[in-house]
């Protein structure tokens, strides 16, 4: 499982721009990377391309000797601005085909709908849950099937100030168990995580 | 670059002396027994239609090129054929439609050459059109390769089971099975105008590629004093 | 369940959607071939003639209708995204959607052929065959009809983008189709229309799916 995160010599270029160069740096477990930057500055198109879904223009992302193939496919979480669920399915089909997608297992999926609270919300249909109970079924997608690393875009926006906090305990116990973080933001991480501006 | 300075013209000069030499050694042949004078319009027709193909299989090439080596270069020279290789496929069918009208009385027919040709027609159609509706210039580029390879593929089908369609319905037919008696009087003149048609693509293709790669710095230079 | 199952089965779902079903690509279906006798006039000889070539050319259009939702939807909620993180290769994802695209809309379109193709004035006795070939021809035109909605992705107009990409791959099936259905109907040997149109749906699944994957990929960079 992944281990270590290192991105050398890092430059993406869209629509003919280059947006940054030059970029490196190393996680290892238990760490946090917060993105900061003004909009557009590439913080989105870094975790995708750490994803594997951007091309580099030069450099590499290694993920601690392991097949970047591999990894991508299996050791990773992409939360980004959409949250990729259908409106007219319930949130309970959503959650369950996604932690099947994702390879978790049913208990996990216990887990994540009782640790964000989900249980009353399974059958309703997701058009009517608000911006923030979206936000938090897009997340439950990260405990319903547990991968090292967590690449997650923005992840607070939607979100009051009570669950903001209860998101900062899940991602603490995630980094407590050996996960690793790496966050575009544009207000501060509530955990300790190390900074890093894009596009200066 | 520094080639088609000089090249372009050159193929230019090139074309219009075979189409010379191409004409007037077609207007010079005897008539055709049976179509009489009608029948000149092949020296334009088949050229034509020989172009609308070759120029598919260019674009093919270098849609492969761009995607598997993904140079620039080879991309805008893709993008440059299409608009011409469609026009020679409407040329193909205007001369195709103009040769049937006296034979057979009627503006088109279902030939089986024909139909093929204006399928390919809608292949060049749709190409230019998803390279057109796409608004980030690299990601067009891909997808056009992409769709270029696909009609590469689908394109021998098409033209196989139109032929088949054209022998089970056994339609009009503008051209004889084998086409018309390609006598040596008539079989230089077509040559000669195959390879006029493929000077004047090369001239016209090295200009085109030309302009899209000044269009490409322009924009880039544009785009890069707007940020100053 | 497994991961291809699960996405097959919300593929399936998703494309029957809620409230109907298919009808409302039944409804497009028998509305395109309603207008045949309205523009034509009803004698029904004159309808009988072209009455399985019409039935034919109206399924390609109603599979071209539903296509536009098929990588539309994930692709605009970042769901796709999400597929393409997963073991399972891109080329599978996309198979599986076509696949339940078929299931969900190009099945029931197969059954509502003959009962079109009838109802235009064709023979009973073509019904077998009217079935088969809306059944293999369907898989073909969702398959084909798959390359054109992964390339027009992110395309302003997509829709319109998609069916001009496809016409030219719908013209194989459309052919071999139709010369089986004719042949039936004339009494003449009607098995290579068939089986040539087998032929190209083998190759629009096998090789449909590597288009598309490159084109989502493309689309999502």
């Amino acid at each position: 499982m992944i281990s270590q995160l290192s991105l050398e010599n890092l430059a993406i270029c869209r629509g003919g721009r280059t947006l940054f160069a030059g970029l490196s740096h190393t996680l290892t477990t238990g760490q946090a990377l917060a993105l900061t930057g003004r909009n557009g500055a590439g913080k989105t198109s870094l975790l995708r391309a750490i994803a594997g879904l951007v091309a580099l223009e030069t450099g590499q992302v290694g993920f601690g000797g392991l097949d970047p193939a591999e990894a991508r496919a299996g050791g990773l979480h992409l939360i980004g601005h959409l949250e990729g669920l259908k409106p007219g399915r319930t949130a309970g089909e959503e959650l369950t085909f996604w932690r099947r997608w994702l390879g978790g297992s049913s208990g996990a999926f216990e887990s994540a709908v009782v640790t964000l609270e989900l249980s009353t919300l399974l059958d309703l249909e997701v058009r009517r849950l608000s911006a923030g109970q979206r936000r938090r079924l897009a997340l439950a997608r990260l405990l319903a099937a547990p991968r090292p690393l967590w690449l997650l875009d923005e992840p607070l926006s939607p979100l009051d100030a009570g669950w903001r906090e209860r998101l900062g305990q899940i991602m603490a116990g995630h980094l407590a168990g050996g996960g690793l973080i790496v966050a575009a933001v544009h207000d501060p991480l509530p955990i300790p995580a190390i900074t890093l501006e894009i596009g200066s | 670059m520094a080639f088609s300075r000089w090249a372009a013209p050159m193929f230019g000069i090139v074309a219009v002396l075979l189409a010379l030499v191409g004409l007037w050694l077609g207007f010079a042949a005897p008539e055709d027994y049976q179509q009489g004078d009608t029948v000149r319009i092949m020296f334009v027709h088949v050229p034509a239609a020989w172009l609308s193909m070759f120029v598919y299989a260019c674009l093919g090439g270098a849609s492969f090129l761009s995607l598997v080596f993904r140079h620039a270069l080879a991309d805008a020279a893709a993008k440059a054929a299409a608009p011409l290789g469609a026009a020679f496929t409407v040329l193909a069918l205007a001369t195709g439609s103009l040769w049937g009208r006296p034979m057979w009385g009627a503006w088109w027919v279902w030939d089986a050459r024909l139909t093929s040709v204006l399928v390919l027609l809608l292949f060049y159609l749709a190409y230019m059109a998803l390279r057109a509706s796409l608004d980030d210039e690299a990601k067009a580029a891909r997808a056009g390769a992409i769709l270029a390879l696909v009609g590469v593929v689908n394109l021998p089908i098409v033209h196989w089971s139109v032929n088949w369609w054209n022998t089970l319905h056994q339609g009009a037919s503008v051209f004889r099975k084998g086409g018309p008696t390609m006598t040596v009087d008539y079989l230089y003149p077509l040559l000669l105008m195959s390879l006029a048609f493929m000077a004047a693509f090369g001239a016209l293709w090295l200009v085109r590629i030309r302009g899209e790669v000044w269009r490409r710095r322009a924009e880039a230079a544009a785009l890069r004093a707007a940020r100053r | 369940m497994s991961r291809a199952g699960a996405l097959l089965a919300r593929e399936v779902a998703l494309a029957w959607g809620k409230g109907g079903g298919p009808l409302v690509t039944l409804g497009f279906y028998v509305g395109t071939a309603t207008l045949l006798p309205l523009a034509t006039g009803p004698e029904p000889a004159r309808l009988a003639a072209i009455a399985t070539g019409m039935a034919w050319v109206a399924l390609a259009l109603a599979a071209l209708l539903s296509l536009e939702r098929l990588f539309e939807r994930d692709f605009e909620d970042g769901a796709l995204d999400l597929m393409v993180l997963s073991p399972v290769p891109l080329e599978l994802v996309c198979a599986l959607k076509c696949l339940g695209q078929w299931i969900a809309t190009g099945a029931p379109l197969a059954l509502a052929a003959p009962l079109a193709a009838i109802g235009l004035g064709a023979k009973p006795e073509l019904v077998p065959l009217i079935l088969a070939c809306a059944l293999v021809g369907g898989l073909a035109f969702a398959f084909t009809g798959g390359i054109g909605a992964a390339l027009s992705l992110g395309a302003r107009r997509g829709g319109l983008l998609t069916a001009v990409i496809v016409l030219p791959l719908f013209v194989p099936p459309v052919i071999f189709g139709g010369a089986a259905l004719d042949a039936f109907a004339s009494g003449l040997p009607w098995q290579a229309g068939l089986a040539l149109l087998g032929a190209y749906t083998a190759a629009a699944v096998a090789l449909g799916p590597l288009a598309m994957a490159a084109a989502c990929r493309n689309a999502l960079s």
